[in-house]
């Protein structure tokens, strides 16, 4: 029966109904947007910074890094770039961070999401330590690797000499000249960009990647055995390998290897 | 003439604060000025005094952040000024988008628009929920969600160290405040002058009514954008204690006898009002 109670409770869970589909399709719409706007692997940060996903939340995007910056540097990303908004950055091409030994935007940034002490190694706090990125070079548009006389980057690069050195090699098409062939060297490499933004060549042939995006590893399978420390790894390992027992292992492999017999009766095909 | 300065006596000076707080920031990037360096969400005042927003911090907190004592110190003077003269102060004496959302007002009532009573999709509790969905994002996608939309920030980064495409979204405020419905931005989606206006929740300056004063002209309904806090014009002097009140001082130039003034109450005044 239809009571003047019964409208008004059918229009309040109606209300309820149409709030529901408001507030879904924008908070849904809203998340999406955020996903796209969360860590970001290719972009570089200022000196110091956090890991890129620690770096976007705890950054509070108020640009004062990037109004220290004396050689401006660095941007706070707008809409438009592919960047988590607001965030400072740099592009190496434009603008490279110029190391500065005050460091001003790390030691000026009110979150620590650009945090000295990753700069500290060995108790000394310097520039030199940062890891904004690593350089790599694309040695098939290389003018150096190609045989011509450039180096540019070597000159440019604050760290020259240790972070990149000049590899010779002999010119066997000529003959008669050398290559001088800059080889970076990933421990050193700052990623400043000094580099990136003197390259000759249209389109940078030594350009600087986050390390997040480029950096390989090596896994823990694999035991680099002339080195103590990995070698007592393999040893440790060694007994709590939890791999299924068959007679293929159930033995040392040096075992395995020495087993003669086992091999001509096919033990291990 | 004499008179429309009087009758916006408020909205003038308004305007040139906001205008002053966007140069200082300017100025202290692109000049090198010691004045405010930093935006909105976090700044240094003269190199000492530091200021943080608390909204933007409740979210880096939900997103897993940690919060560095210089953060909590900023927030702590930015509460404290708040609690005193008021959350919304800022809104109207500060706030960039406040200009472009009083601007589309502004050509709103000068269309017809306002003239026909269609019904208003959103209600005013949205920007309640959206405080609230703004934490459940950030803690989901650990990231300060609302700062990742906010035009407060967009509007200010875009004046202090330029815009790129940052003004379209400014645009569509300004149409969706002019089209839509009637202060639909401000008075109903934006969380950080609702967050900011429960902070201000007993502030101590006012604005207090008089009825003695009120000829019931409605002239202050017409210009307040938070009409639902004047339920006491003409029946009852009191103190206006809705937390919306944005202390934009409206009422007080448009009402033609004076009935409205800023003045500082006591708590147990503005409770007693309050009932
Ligand atoms: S080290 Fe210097 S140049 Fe590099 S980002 Fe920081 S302030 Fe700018
Ligand atoms: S100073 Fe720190 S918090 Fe501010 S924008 Fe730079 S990195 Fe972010
Ligand atoms: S500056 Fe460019 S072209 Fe020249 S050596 Fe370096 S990477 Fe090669
Ligand atoms: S409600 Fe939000 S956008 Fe509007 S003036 Fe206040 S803080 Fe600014
Ligand atoms: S009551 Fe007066 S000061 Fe408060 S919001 Fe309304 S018009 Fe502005």
């Amino acid at each position: 029966m239809e009571t003047p109670n019964t409208t008004k409770r059918r229009n309040f869970l109606l209300k309820v109904i149409h709030g529901v589909g408001y507030y879904a399709f924008g908070t849904v719409a809203w998340g999406v947007y955020l996903k796209q706007s969360q860590a970001n692997s290719d972009v570089l940060r200022p000196p110091g910074a956090l890991s890129e996903a620690d770096f976007v939340k705890t950054c509070i995007r108020c640009g004062i890094c990037v109004e220290v910056c004396p050689y401006d540097a660095l941007k706070l990303s707008k809409i438009t770039d592919h960047v988590s908004l607001g965030t400072p950055f740099y592009e190496p091409r434009k603008d490279p961070c110029q190391m500065c030994i005050d460091i001003p935007c790390a030691s000026s940034c009110p979150t620590r999401a650009l945090e000295l002490k990753n700069l500290i190694r060995d108790d000394v706090l310097s520039i030199n330590n940062a890891k904004m990125g690593l350089a790599l070079i694309n040695t098939q548009t290389c003018l150096a690797y190609l045989g011509l006389q450039c180096t540019l980057c070597f000159q440019a690069c604050p760290l020259t000499g240790d972070a990149i050195s000049l590899f010779k090699e002999r010119n066997t098409r000529t003959d008669m000249h050398a290559f001088l062939k800059p080889v970076v060297h990933p421990d050193v490499c700052t990623g400043c960009g000094m580099r990136e933004h003197a390259c000759p060549t249209t389109y940078p042939s030594i350009f600087v990647k986050p390390l997040s995006s480029i950096s390989g590893d090596i896994g823990s399978h694999y035991i680099v055995g002339w080195e103590k420390q990995d070698e007592s790894r393999a040893r440790e390992s060694a007994g709590d390998s939890n791999m299924k027992k068959t007679p293929r292992n159930e033995k040392s492999a040096l075992d395995n290897v020495n087993d003669v017999d086992g091999i001509l009766e096919g033990l291990y095909d | 003439m004499i008179n429309w300065f009087f009758h916006h006596r408020f909205y003038i000076a308004r305007r040139m604060t906001q205008t002053l707080i966007l140069l200082a920031y300017f100025g202290s990037n692109y000049f090198g000025w010691n004045t405010i360096v930093g935006n909105l969400s976090t700044a240094l005042v003269f190199g000492t005094i530091p200021l943080s927003d608390p909204f933007s911090t409740l979210q880096m907190f939900f997103a897993g952040a940690v919060i560095t004592v210089d953060i909590m110190m900023g927030v702590g003077v930015v509460v404290f000024f708040y609690s005193v003269i008021g959350g919304r102060f800022f809104c109207s004496w500060v706030c960039p988008i406040n200009i472009v959302t009083e601007t589309a007002t502004w050509v709103r009532n000068i269309l017809p628009f306002n003239t026909v009573d269609v019904c208003s999709p959103l209600p005013q509790s949205t920007r309640t929920w959206m405080i609230i969905i703004s934490f459940v994002l950030s803690y989901i996608f650990s990231l300060a969600a609302y700062e990742m939309i906010n035009p407060i920030g967009i509007a200010h980064r875009g004046i202090i160290f330029g815009f790129g495409m940052g003004w379209v979204l400014l645009l569509a405020i300004f149409l969706f405040d002019l089209f839509s419905q009637e202060y639909a931005w401000c008075g109903h989606i934006c969380p950080v002058g609702k967050f900011n206006a429960l902070l201000g929740k007993y502030s101590l300056i006012k604005v207090v009514h008089d009825k003695d004063k009120c000829v019931n002209s409605l002239e202050c309904f017409k210009a307040c954008p938070e009409v639902q806090i004047l339920n006491m014009v003409g029946h009852k002097s009191a103190t206006i204690t809705g937390s919306s009140c944005l202390k934009c001082a409206r009422c007080i130039e448009v009402c033609e006898t004076g009935a409205f003034e800023f003045s500082v109450v006591g708590i147990t005044k503005q409770l007693r009002d309050d009932k």
